[in-house]
């Protein structure tokens, strides 16, 4: 049972000091709510993804449906596309009340924080006093530790996949190369190009660098190799072009600016040591990183979970063998499924003895 | 003599079920796929966790609903906090240890007791094999050649029992199993497989 839906709060008390007002969530929803409300799993997306998680296309609908890792038969699946998103959120390209235009770069700045807040507005809304878990891979596990850090006795259990607690120089330096190049691209004219020509290309570029920083070598020598396409051009080459070229049609620059920004700025440190942020916390935690993963490499992971180690948390932690890279968390189905099948049964059945 | 029964096949399973009270924290060193913990878990509601290094047995053992850390339990050890755990558990794996002492005193800092399985280097067969053979000993228990096994120290029931008199540990418990009998006579020598339970003397009221 798929349900597509759209909520509007008055206002949302951002980090930056302002207040957004109005907010608009667009999230979707798999599976029904259980009568004693303990059975809902909040989906997290990632940095270019939305609340489309199941059904076809959905950006994981190969872990989410029915007999699926997040059996739809079984629980009550939710995702929302983030603040600053593009996809039916507010964001930079929603109009602003008060000028009748666009917010475009007058958009206040935004964090995963305050992505998640407003995430929590929304499950306050459907009636749901403690979620069975918090799961997303990336920028979507920065945000589930940002749950269980900020709403722990909210959160039965979180799933961090190939995340971080902070963005490291090189995971900055990388967002930093696509945002000059959406800016560099005399289309995007500071900010304002809604209702004429959007920066295309820079967009463009700025995909085609993100989709190689989500690959490994390995995978892009077995994809690729150096086979052409045309006798002046790699398979590579135009790989990256059209993946480019797509994402343009379904993303909006601005948001990757902002979206961007938030990840960078993102740093749990910043509240105090990993450690003492964790402690007294009784939510479970699985954490999963991918061997071949560069850009969010395991000792991302492993700083988490020496943290929650360190303060006898409830902790599983997997670096499960793969060589697709970052992309391995929407890609490497059965393994994950094994795992996740498993440690959500085994919370679910906790969860359920407690309550 | 008593016949142990098996839990997973493994009757040191069994003792070291019997010796974990119901109700306490307890971490399990080298895990495997989580048999063990699943086990007392379901059977003594224990808050369990493991540690085990082995990618494929870290994914069964998560899917079977532990909590485990995938990662060397050796310098897992100094992550946990001082008294983290009622009961740490080294299954078979002391003799694979680096540093056994350092791993046996890092259990009892992290834990209330530590119960301890080895195989028994002191039994009768080892021994035998040994003199009789002139080589390494092969045999049931030990069943590697000298450079293909995974034990790098070889200890027996009185090299355990003198240690832990050194460090002036308390042992609790000492069961000995030959097979799936209990064998309580001359257990250096008859005994195949030791299990001990220590608490840390200096400590322990």
């Amino acid at each position: 049972m798929m349900r597509e839906a759209s909520t509007t709060f008055e206002k949302l008390d951002l980090d930056c000091g302002v207040a957004l007002s109005p907010v608009e969530v667009a999230y979707e929803t798999y599976g029904a709510l259980n009568a004693e409300k303990t059975n809902a799993i909040l989906v997290l997306h990632a940095f270019s993804g939305d609340a489309h998680a199941a059904g076809e296309g959905g950006w994981w609908e190969n872990m989410i449906g029915p007999g699926k890792a997040f059996d739809t038969h079984q629980y009550f699946v939710i995702c929302s596309n983030v603040l600053g998103g593009c996809r039916g959120t507010t964001g930079p390209s929603s109009i602003n009340p008060e000028t009748g235009c666009p917010w475009a770069m007058s958009f206040p700045a935004i964090t995963i924080a305050d992505m998640v807040r407003l995430q929590k507005m929304l499950i306050d809304q459907l009636g749901i006093a403690r979620l069975l878990a918090v799961v997303g891979g990336s920028m979507g596990g920065m945000q589930a530790l940002e749950w269980a850090v900020t709403y722990p006795e909210q959160v039965a259990a979180a799933l961090p996949i190939a995340a971080t607690a902070r963005h490291s120089a090189q995971q900055i330096a990388f967002n930093e190369v696509g945002r000059q190049a959406i800016m560099a691209d005399p289309d995007w004219n500071g900010g304002n190009y809604y209702g004429g020509k959007p920066p295309a290309r820079g967009l463009a570029v700025a995909r085609m660098v993100g989709h190689i920083t989500y690959m490994s070598d390995q995978s892009m020598r077995e994809k690729f190799g150096r086979r052409l396409r045309a006798p002046d051009q790699f398979e590579v080459e135009s790989y990256l072009q059209y993946r480019g070229s797509k994402f343009v049609d379904r993303f909006d620059a601005n948001s990757y600016l902002y979206i961007t920004r938030a990840m960078d700025s993102f740093d749990l440190t910043q509240r105090g040591a990993l450690p003492s942020l964790f402690e007294g916390i009784r939510t479970r935690f699985l954490v999963i990183s991918f061997t071949s993963d560069w850009l969010y490499p395991s000792y991302q992971s492993l700083e988490i979970v020496s943290a929650l180690r360190s303060r006898n948390c409830d902790v599983a932690y997997c670096n499960l063998t793969s060589h697709y890279g970052h992309d391995a968390f929407l890609v490497e189905v059965e393994e994950q499924t094994e795992l996740l099948r498993g440690f959500l049964a085994s919370t679910f059945r906790e969860a359920s003895r407690k309550a | 003599m008593k016949i142990i029964r098996e839990i997973y096949g493994r009757s040191d399973y069994a003792i070291i079920g019997a010796l974990v009270e119901a109700r306490t924290r307890v971490l399990d060193l080298g895990c495997g796929e989580g048999e063990l913990l699943a086990w007392l878990k379901e059977n003594k509601a224990v808050d369990g966790r493991g540690v085990e290094l082995t990618g494929a047995r870290v994914q069964r053992a998560i899917a079977r609903g532990v909590s485990v850390y995938q990662g060397d339990l050796e310098s897992a050890l100094d992550d946990y906090p001082d008294r983290a755990f009622d009961y740490v558990i080294l299954s078979q794996t002391l003799q694979e240890t680096r540093d056994p002492r350092r791993v046996l005193r890092g259990m009892l800092r992290i834990g209330q007791r530590a119960i301890v399985a080895f195989p028994n280097f002191g039994h009768w067969r080892v021994r035998l094999a040994h003199l009789w053979t002139g080589r390494a000993p092969k045999t049931g228990l030990f069943p590697y050649d000298w450079y293909d096994s995974p034990n790098i120290h070889f200890l027996t029931v009185l090299d355990f029992e003198a240690l832990a008199q050194k460090e002036n540990w308390r042992v609790e418990h000492r069961i000995f199993l030959a097979g799936r009998r209990q064998v309580r006579l001359l257990p250096n020598l008859m005994g195949e497989v030791a299990v001990f339970l220590v608490s840390n003397g200096a400590v322990k009221s």
